[in-house]
């Protein structure tokens, strides 16, 4: 794929005897919304770990523009350009989400000052502004998402990684949600959403990878997914319809 | 850059701590000028060394949840070296003290470099050991007359070799002096990308590797820092006395009793410990002083008593209640 | 220095390291329990000679005859302090790490003072025992009675211990250690499980003070000492490992006592020292535990 901002190039990972992934190979353009979906367990965590720095393949490359990137760790990860939010949520729960995004903002700027400027603007774009003094252990759950990843867009990122942003939240919380991705990438960053419940995300991303014990088994564009035989295959016995 | 409405609290609070500060500074400044007593004057002199020295210990232990259990190390270094270079080669003690820092420094870093991947408890037992393995070393070592100790020859009053006869006051500032520019480091980094980071780290380290920050050498960071100031410390406490041995410099109760106020007065955050120091000392000096004199035990029971009662009544350190912005929770809404 | 002063150097620690090992199951056990290092526990060694002491004074008990008394006193210290000061130190909202630490130092403190008021500070020592002043002798090696039959009851106990581990209780412990929510769900009262933790380390470490204070001197402070060198044991065998303990124990009698034959004897923990760190540096978590 021309112009494509982060190449995986057939990943294997193990854990154990379990093979989490197996052979994946897959390209990211710039500047989309990527859908990396599968049932539970088909290895979706994995890869996004694997992508992020927070564990090593065993097998194959991982290329941010080109760069491998692969086994060089979540700090270094971050400091190319990839930023994560986490499933569970993992605040700084003793800070206040402005010092919590500030945390984020320091990445790229030494100074306090720059960093608290930096981190406002961030937080001023998520939709937390009247929340910034607030302890992060006092937010509402779609608040927390929000500084989840208020505070990786304060890495600067070229990319987004999203783990499960949108699971278990009220329509309304979700449609909110989803500007937030959509105002993401508007300013300039690809974003790749890691979701198992794909009707979420269907009205949302350019494009799907669906990911199936370990393997991928397609991708191509939301529409074609929906209607392939594979991958509803895959999801039988799951609800696929809400 | 300022909006209406959005927070430059941070900012406010930060003016105010250093507003607090200098008001507290000119007090202490003028406290003892009233008091003719030379015991509280000296009282007053330990205080005021505990808290410096406590806030040196808190930048390891509370900001970045290192709990050290050995910082009389560090101590025992700065008073070692200062004493030693003033002894032997005539180094005055105020060049002396910032070898002695800069040693006792140097020497948190290469007791973190092994220590800081231990978790929790194996770490606290961890510098315990280097602590009594330090002691024992000392005890038998000869060049620095083992367990006998060193004494500080007097020469003359005089500011530069911090030796004064008879008065206590000149002590007084000189430990006040300590006392505020420990506090002052402690504000500067509580404010700056290390002091973000230590909290970060110490609230979810998985999450702060996500944004990039190097855990490692923070906590070396944290642990230069604060052996620095314990190392000046002790270099100050033995022009003070005047006389050094291994066990007043390098022992474990003098360890527990860097780190107590700090603990009791709030880890992890600015005046936590002064306001433990300003319990803890005087109750222990006092209980030794009218109840332990004659080593009936009494003072270590009641010293032992309130450190429970306070670490079980109020684990978030005396300066919640205060109102005071405590460790755990942000903000404590703006008390009167 | 012949083969048989070795070798007698040797025995001698090794006994040393069987009651080292015991002091140091007592402290495992509660760690492995709840993630709580007792820096009390030194004291109630002390407290223990101390008990020994007096009812060997007052009533002419031998300390040998006084093993199971001062076994359930201990037992019964080990479970009051849990449930006086530790439960309320877990169930603390900040700091709970921190705090627990800070008050079983505050509580070493205090028994220390305590002890200074009410025996002062003079050595005391049991020397009219059954087995006071007493030698063994194997071949050219000659050892106090005394401590041979340490080492033995503390073998002994310690056995016990990998027993009890293995019962139903045992597995109650291990089941609280692994998940303290769910043992709840199963009926396993966590508190109680947790007092009976306390008192069985409790109890272990009073054994070997009994058997300490027929050969060893008694003072306030000499709970600290043993204390110092149990942590050292248990970080080297791994918290919470009771075969760890013991091995390590062993190791740490005989690295001390033959430290103290090269060595200057008042470096003879030196020794010890610098195999914990080399511990430190290469497996931190020690030879068996789990991080």
């Amino acid at each position: 794929m021309p112009d494509a901002i982060l190449q995986v190039r057939s990943v294997s990972k193990s854990f154990g005897s379990v093979a989490a992934n197996v052979e994946i190979t897959f390209d990211v353009a710039r500047g989309e919304i990527l859908g990396l979906i599968g049932p539970n367990g088909a290895g979706k965590s994995s890869l996004f770990n694997s992508i992020a720095g927070a564990d090593t393949p065993d097998k194959g490359d991982i290329l941010l523009e080109g760069r491998r990137i692969s086994g060089l760790g979540p700090v270094a990860c971050t400091r190319l350009g990839i930023g994560r939010t986490f499933q569970v949520v993992r605040s700084f729960d003793s800070m206040t989400v402005l010092e919590n995004v500030m945390v984020g903002a320091f990445a790229r700027v030494t100074r306090a000052r720059h960093a608290m400027a930096r981190a406002l603007e961030v937080i001023e774009f998520c939709g937390l502004a009247g929340r910034a003094d607030v302890p992060a252990h006092a937010l509402t759950p779609p608040e927390k998402r929000r500084l989840e990843v208020a505070r990786a867009l304060a890495t600067q990122p070229r990319i987004l990684l999203l783990d499960e942003m949108l699971t278990g939240l009220t329509p309304t919380e979700a449609q909110a949600g989803m500007q937030l991705v959509r105002d993401v990438r508007a300013r300039g960053v690809t974003i790749v959403m890691v979701e198992h419940v794909m009707e979420v995300l269907l009205p949302l991303i350019d494009r799907a990878v669906v990911l199936h014990l370990g393997r991928k088994l397609r991708e191509g564009s939301p529409q074609d997914m929906v209607r392939d035989p594979e991958v509803i295959r895959a999801y039988l016995g799951e609800r696929y319809v809400a | 850059m300022r909006r209406p409405g959005t927070s430059n609290v941070i900012i406010r609070r930060r003016r105010r701590e250093l507003v607090v500060g200098a008001i507290l500074l000119v007090l202490f400044v003028l406290l003892p000028l009233p008091i003719g007593n030379t015991y509280l004057r000296g009282l007053i002199v330990l205080t005021l060394l505990y808290a410096g020295l406590s806030q040196g210990w808190n930048i390891l232990g509370g900001y970045c949840g290192q709990i050290s259990l050995g910082h009389a190390l560090y101590f025992g270094i700065g008073a070692y070296t200062s004493a030693m270079l003033f002894t032997v080669l005539g180094v005055p003690p105020t060049l002396g003290m910032f070898a002695g820092g800069i040693l006792a420094g140097l020497a948190a870093l290469l007791v973190g470099w092994p220590c800081f991947r231990l978790s929790g408890h194996y770490y606290a037992i961890a510098t315990l050991v280097v602590g009594m393995t330090a002691l024992l070393l000392v005890q038998n070592w000869d060049f620095v007359n083992a367990a006998m100790g060193i004494t500080i020859p007097f020469r003359a009053d005089s500011w530069s070799d911090l030796e004064f006869r008879v008065a206590v006051l000149p002590f007084h500032y000189v430990m006040l002096a300590y006392a505020a520019v420990a506090w002052l480091i402690a504000w500067v980094v509580e404010g700056s990308r290390w002091g973000f980071y230590w909290r970060a780290v110490k609230d979810d380290a998985t999450a702060a590797r996500s944004l990039a920050v190097r855990v490692f050498p923070s906590k070396m960071a944290a642990a230069a820092i604060s052996g620095f100031i314990t190392g000046v410390g002790g270099a100050l406490y033995s022009q003070y006395v005047g006389f050094i041995d291994p066990d007043s410099t390098l022992g474990l109760s003098l360890s527990v009793l860097i780190a107590l106020p700090a603990v009791v007065g709030g880890v992890g955050t600015l005046w936590g410990p002064l306001l433990g120091a300003a319990v803890l000392i005087p109750v222990q000096q006092l209980s030794i002083a009218w109840l332990g004199s004659a080593g009936n035990g009494i003072d270590l029971m009641i010293y032992g008593m309130l450190i429970i009662a306070l670490a079980l009544a109020r684990p978030q350190g005396l300066v919640s209640l205060l109102g005071v912005r405590s460790q755990a929770g942000g903000e404590v809404a703006e008390s009167a | 220095m012949t083969a048989a002063i070795v070798l007698q150097v040797a025995i001698g620690g090794l006994l040393m390291g069987l009651i080292y090992a015991l002091v140091a199951a007592g402290l495992s056990l509660i760690f492995g329990l709840m993630d709580v290092v007792n820096f009390a526990h030194g004291e109630l060694l002390m407290l223990a000679m101390y008990a020994t002491f007096t009812i060997h004074q007052a009533l002419g008990l031998d300390p040998l005859v006084q093993l199971p008394l001062i076994a359930l006193l201990l037992f019964g210290a080990g479970a009051a302090i849990y449930r006086g000061l530790i439960a309320r130190s877990l169930a603390v909202r900040f700091n709970t790490g921190m705090v627990q630490v800070f008050v079983t130092f505050g509580l070493s403190i205090f028994l220390v003072g305590a002890a200074q008021l009410v025996f002062g500070s003079d050595f005391r020592a049991i020397s009219d025992g059954v087995l006071s002043n007493r030698t063994v002798a194997i071949g050219q090696v000659v050892l106090p009675l005394a401590q041979v039959a340490a080492g033995l009851i503390c073998l002994l106990a310690f056995a016990a211990l990998v027993l009890i581990s293995r019962t139903e209780f045992g597995r109650a412990l291990e089941a609280t250690r692994e998940d303290r929510e769910a043992v709840a769900l199963i009926g396993i009262d966590r508190d109680k499980v947790f007092s009976v933790g306390w008192g069985i380390g409790g109890a272990a470490v009073g054994i070997a003070g009994v058997m300490l204070s027929n050969f060893y001197y008694i003072s306030p402070t000499v709970g600290s000492n043993f204390a110092l060198i149990a942590y050292v044991t248990v970080a080297l065998g791994g918290f919470g490992s009771l075969p760890g303990a013991l091995i390590a124990g062993v190791l740490v009698g005989l690295v001390e006592a033959l430290t103290a034959l090269v060595m200057d004897p008042s470096l003879k923990q030196v020794g010890i020292f610098a195999i914990y760190v080399l511990v430190l540096m290469f497996r931190p978590r020690g030879l068996f535990g789990r991080l």
